[in-house]
Order: C-alpha cells, then structure tokens, then sequence
C-alpha cells in the first residue's frame, strides 16, 4: 500500500476485520455452545463457556447419543471410495485425450466437456431411478458411482491440461527403453503429476464430503449416513437440546477445517485451475 | 501438440477411456435424455411409460402459483448473488489481492474457509443463530432494546428468504474473492504502476486499469454464480426444507417435493428440464451481453 492516506488504510483494515469478524463469530458459537449448559446458551450465546460442560462433547465422542463416528466412518468411506475411483479412471482417460493419437480424440473430449453443462438437479429423478433399479438404494455404491460421473468432465479438463505439458523428449525416452503408452503413463506422467492428481483428488474429497443431494436420495438407514446426513437427523432427535447439536456440529466440521489447514494449496489450486485456467 | 502423439492399440485405448466412458455415458448422459423424455409423460416411476403428455406437463407447472414463486426465488438469489457476494468478493480481492498488503494470507485463509463446510452444517448452525430464544441475533436485539420481542426470522414467510441469502453470501463470497485473487496475479503489476506514476489514484487505477483487465474472471465468478444460484437446494433444506408456506421455496425444493417425495416424475423432470433450460438461456444470455459490451 504504498499511495493512499494512513485513514483509508486504517478503513480498510476495519472493514476486514470485520469480515473476519462475520465469518468466525458463527464458528465461535458453535465450538462453545457445544460446551455450555441449556441455561448459559439461553443467557449468553457469546459468552466463554462457564462451567465448561464436558458431557456434551464426551457423550457424543463416546457414542452415548448420536452416531457421530459412524458417520464419520461412512463419510470417510464414501469419499475415500470415490478419490480413489476418480483418480483411476480420471487420469486413464486424460492421459488417452492428452497423449495418444486417434480418430476420435477430439470428438470425444468434447463429449465429457459437455457434461459441464449438466447439473445434478437435472439428472436426479431419472438417476434415481436408476439407481433403484439397479439395487443400489441405501448402498455405498448409489452414492460413490453418481458422484464419481459427475466429478468426470472437471477433472478430465483439469488433467488432460496438464498431462499435455509433459515434454515429449520424455515420451520418447520411455519408447527407447522399450516401453510403450501404459509404461509411459505408469512410469514418466503419474509421478510427475503428483501436484496435480493431489488437486485433482482433493476437490473430489471435498464435493463428496459436503454432499448431500445424493446421499438425501440414496441412503434411507441411519446405518449409513455420512455427516451432513447425521446432522440433519440429530437435529431432528435433539431439537431442544441446542447444546448438543452445537456440540455435533463442531465434531462434524473439524475434519473439514483440519483438510481445509492441510490441503488449502490444493484445493484453491484445484478451484482456480479448473475456473481460471478451464 | 498433433505431431507429439502416438497412434494408439484399441484395447489400450479402452483400458484407458472405457470406464471413464461407461460411468459417464450411464449415469450423466442417459439420466439427462431420460428426463426430456419422462418431462412429456404422466409416470410414477413403476411399470410402462404410457401416458404421454405432450407439454401439459410443461403447462400445469408454470400456471403453478408455487412454482411461479420458486422460479422467482431463484431469480432473487441471483440478484443478490450478482448485486452483493460478488461486489463484496471484488472489493476484498481488490483489498487483500495484493502481496504488499499486510495480513493478506491470514484474511485470504479466513473469508475462504466457509467454502469448506459443508451447506447443511452451515443452514443448521445458521439456524441456530436465527434462534427466536437462543439466537445470536435475537441477543443483540435485546441487548439493544430489552423491552423488545423475540425476533422471528426463519419462521416468518416474509423475510425467511432474505434471512437464508445472508447465510449463502456468507458461505460463498470468499470463494469468488479466491477466484478473482487468482485472475489478479495474471495482471502485471507494471500496468498498475505506470498509472500510479502517471498519478491515478488508487480507486482510478482500480477503476480504469484493474477491473477491465479483471473481465474474463469476473465472467467466470458470474457464470458460477448464475448457475450455482439456480441449483440452491441444500442450504434451504437445511433451514426449513422451503417453508413455511413455499416462503424459500426454490425450483430444486419444488423438485425434490414433487419428483422424489410424491414420485410424480413427469412434472419432476419438467421442472429439471425448466432448470437446465434457465441455466443454459441466462449464462449465454450474461455471456453475449457482456462480450458485446466489450467490443
């Protein structure tokens, strides 16, 4: 800030603090609801948490109300299950679309990119269907397959974009050792890309853990809920013990902001790759 | 880059593409064609498509006064979206876009960290703050006035709608400010510089050098807007599931309460249809617009 007087900067510096401000006071809430007494939570909603009431938290850590672990177990599962799958299949056809000549290179491309233009509300009826008539209802893979196919035309225009950088001297040098399209994938382009199958697989783990359309759809047991499920149904049970819903809300938001601290390098870069560069 | 590839084997070539193929051709593709299709038929999702329609699918929604009201709904979010999350995103990507500018990382980390979070974990804690007895804002009201009465906000039809844009500005502004941070160092700083030296004021430079060369990702931040808007779904169920009485309604409410709930999959894929159409008329709409201008 080199021109401007020191009173705009100060002004400017007020109005972020109070951004901050915006953003972190709901958080604030929730982590210290989650340890106050119904009585303290009616007088101050602000205030430090005087008692800190432990039960709350330990109650739901130890499985006593709520079915917090086993949420997160199948949210864990589901995303796991669908980083995996996108990575594998993803990466096998930008590879083919980056790398490989043939006759229907380009036409193809075109055919995933258009999936950009579908939204998932538009697809959900007939999906769902579908996955009824598949027997997937209230199964693991009713969730992680959808997902899977939606995340496909993104990724594919993120890691085709790459894979097409890698230098060909490369391609070549694996040919001479006598290697040929699949020994140049698993050897030269994998290992090179890790920043960018590490982007890749992070934006799938953050849409698949914040979804909550097609688990909404699929699942109907609270066996399988994923976390935003699990909260939606404690909310339910518990709607007047704010305290403990608090309480589960900041158990269910931690590992989204511990991946969030972890991974934030990844997950920007996956938003502005595919949106600036895309 | 035609001349760097290689002719390549058939059964490589399905290895590598085949199942990325298969699961979006299945699940992505179809369902879309299916859903024009069950959009023209009376269907409850078992046995047959027999009873074809025509439009009247089309026609019994848009002279529903709930669904006039949904689509409405949408177009206000978008309003909102356009007239208040992305002039805020601009100005604090204006503000903290810049390297030299202290604390910038530490802003940057925060405005972007409810992007994170999931939209039922925010619609639920949201509505505790709008808590007619433990609320947040009911706190304040009475601090400022004790005499006051217990404000009601997601429980009054009136202003429901206007209290859940709040909660979508407040998830998704630090998205697009993280959007247009990134199309900020694509500017070089010399452009910038040369006006400062010319002496351009800081909100003349902003005006006359930054913002214009800022268009492509502002388009961008818009198109994720318009679309991101008409697909609200997750934060309003969180907050009420559209009620009461339709007040939040959204076309993806009015979807998933006719479609999914009452199994009525002809009027359901209407709506779906409706809303691809609206996605699809409004970006090309924004984007010529704004191309035009640009010429």
């Amino acid at each position: 800030m080199r021109s401007g007087s020191r009173s705009s900067r100060a002004l400017l510096y007020a109005a972020c603090f109070a951004v901050t401000l915006v953003v972190l006071v709901p958080l604030y809430i929730a982590v210290t609801g989650g340890a106050k007494g119904m009585g303290q939570l009616l007088s101050e909603p602000l205030g430090l948490p005087v008692p800190f009431m432990v039960t709350q938290y330990s109650d739901l850590l130890l499985g006593k109300v709520g079915t917090y672990w086993r949420a997160l177990a199948n949210s864990s599962l589901v995303a796991g299950a669908s980083v995996a799958i996108e990575l594998l299949v993803c990466a096998g056809a930008a590879f083919a679309l980056a790398r490989l000549r043939f006759r229907l290179n380009s036409a193809l491309y075109n055919y995933f990119l258009l999936g950009l233009l579908f939204p998932l509300a538009v697809c959900i009826l007939p999906l769902y269907l579908q996955i009824r008539g598949l027997g997937l209802l209230n199964r693991y893979w009713g969730v992680i397959l959808p997902q899977v196919a939606f995340q496909i035309p993104l990724q594919v225009l993120l890691l085709r974009g790459f894979f097409r950088s890698i230098p060909k001297e490369l391609e070549d040098a694996t040919e001479i050792d006598g290697y040929g399209p699949l020994g140049f994938l698993w050897y030269m382009v994998l290992p090179l890309s890790t920043p960018i199958l590490a982007t890749s697989g992070v934006l799938t783990l953050v849409v698949s853990w914040n979804n909550f359309f097609l688990p909404l759809l699929v699942f109907n047991s609270n066996a399988k809920f994923t976390l935003p499920m699990g909260v939606m149904d404690f909310m339910g049970e518990h709607m007047t013990g704010w305290n403990l819903v608090l309480g589960y809300l900041t158990l269910a938001m931690i590992p989204a902001v511990l991946l969030f601290i972890f991974a934030q390098k990844y997950i920007v870069a996956g938003l502005t790759g595919g949106a600036v560069k895309g | 880059m035609k001349t760097n590839a290689r002719t390549a084997a058939l059964p490589t070539l399905l290895l590598l593409i085949g199942p990325a193929f298969i699961l979006f051709t299945m699940l992505v593709v179809v369902p879309v064609v299916q859903a024009a299709v069950y959009s023209l038929y009376r269907w409850n999702g078992m046995g047959p498509l027999t009873a074809f329609r025509g439009l009247q699918n089309f026609v019994t929604l848009f002279t529903n006064a709930t669904f006039q009201k949904a689509v409405w709904h949408n177009v206000l979010i978008v309003i909102v979206s356009l007239g208040i999350e992305i002039p805020l995103a601009l100005g604090l990507a204006l503000i903290i876009g810049r390297s030299d500018f202290p604390l910038a990382v530490f802003f940057r980390t925060f405005f972007f960290l409810p992007y994170v979070l999931s939209e039922v974990i925010t619609g639920v804690l949201w509505q505790f703050i709008y808590h007619p007895q433990y609320g947040l804002v009911k706190a304040i009201v009475s601090f400022i006035s004790p005499s006051a009465p217990s404000p009601v906000l997601l429980g009054n039809p009136h202003i429901t709608l206007w209290v859940i844009m709040i909660v979508i500005v407040w998830k998704y502004f630090g998205f697009h400010m993280t959007i247009l941070i990134a199309g900020l160092q694509d500017i070089p700083e010399e452009l910038r510089e040369a006006a400062r030296i010319d002496g351009a004021s800081n909100g003349q430079v902003n005006r006359y050098i930054t913002i214009p060369l800022l268009r492509t990702t502002l388009q961008i931040s818009v198109f994720f807007s318009i679309i991101g808007s008409f697909q609200v779904f997750d934060v309003v169920w969180a907050m009420g599931k559209g009620d009461p009485v339709n007040a939040a309604e959204t076309m993806v409410t009015y979807l998933y309460k006719f479609g999914i709930q009452r199994l009525n999959i002809g009027l359901g894929s209407a709506v779906a249809v409706t809303i691809f159409a609206v996605c699809l008329v409004f970006s090309v709409f924004y984007q010529r617009t704004l191309m035009r201008e640009e010429r």
